[in-house]
């Protein structure tokens, strides 16, 4: 845990460093773009939590493993969080370039809809008090939102919209300058190592919850109280 | 580039400072709250073991 902190806080120096510091202002957007450095990387991580949360929702709903429904329903509170700072950086960086907060296309609704499909799932978990029960409901409810990832991801190819196209996705040639390249990149890589230590953290007080009969917790708890 | 040309932002502070601001607050309160949930896990069962 304290490993993945420092490498954390690395990246996280370094690649603000190189976002808000060395790249240069965009041509076009002047200062504005380096909301960029938090906004992609937290949309990137929106989805690939949810995909997470999802695999292992389906580990545990076939193979029983509680530790697989455990990660699960552990990543949706880090997810949503993400989710939510992908929706209010993006509008923060909307209302200086586009002229508005909000636009109901199909890149910014397909994302409002992951935030509710992750808000669905904590509130379906926390309704049904056998918590073995509740991961299966949520396993099954992740697994039917997965439908809508694909759809976030090519919504700004497949539709008309304000949001602009992939600049980083496109590999044989990115349409993102290399010294604005590295610290997103090294920013996503931090975001990474957050989430581990956030749902590690999650998970560990879902276990003590879960196991507060087992005789661990409770010679856990007599060394605590003396 | 002085450090009040870099506050500014060439004008988009408010933009760029508040995306930033609360990307670190969420992200705080993320690691915040299952610490605190866990010392109150950890003082109810003990209140339940004295009974």
């Amino acid at each position: 845990m304290p490993w993945l902190a420092i490498i954390f806080l690395l990246l996280t120096a370094s690649g603000l460093y190189g976002g808000l510091y060395l790249a240069p202002p965009d041509y076009q957007q002047g200062d504005s773009y380096r909301i960029i450095y938090i906004h992609v990387p937290s949309a990137w991580m929106s989805l690939f939590i949810y995909v997470v949360m999802a695999m292992t929702g389906a580990i545990g709903l076939i193979w029983r493993i509680k530790l697989a429904e455990i990660m699960s329903i552990s990543s949706a509170s880090v997810g949503a969080s993400f989710t939510f700072i992908a929706l209010v950086t993006g509008s923060l960086w909307g209302k200086p370039m586009w002229g508005t907060w909000w636009v109901w296309d199909a890149r910014l609704t397909s994302e409002l809809i992951l935030l509710f499909l992750y808000l669905g799932v904590i509130g379906l978990y926390g309704a049904i008090d056998d918590k073995r029960v509740a991961s299966k409901a949520v396993a099954i409810l992740a697994i039917v939102g997965v439908v809508n990832i694909p759809i976030i991801h090519y919504s700004v190819e497949w539709w008309n919209t304000l949001h602009q196209g992939p600049t980083v996705s496109k590999l044989d040639k990115p349409s993102i300058h290399v010294s604005m390249l590295i610290p997103l990149l090294l920013m996503a890589l931090a975001f990474k190592f957050y989430y581990l230590i956030a749902v590690i953290q999650r998970a560990r007080i879902e276990l003590l919850k879960r196991e507060r009969n087992a005789q661990w917790v409770k010679s856990m708890l007599l060394e605590v109280g003396q | 580039m002085s450090l009040q040309e870099f506050f500014a932002m060439g004008g988009y502070a408010f933009y760029v400072w508040t995306s930033y601001g609360l990307t670190l607050i969420v992200l705080l309160v993320n690691i915040i709250i299952p610490v605190i949930q866990r010392k109150q896990f950890l003082r109810q069962q003990a209140l339940k073991q004295k009974r």
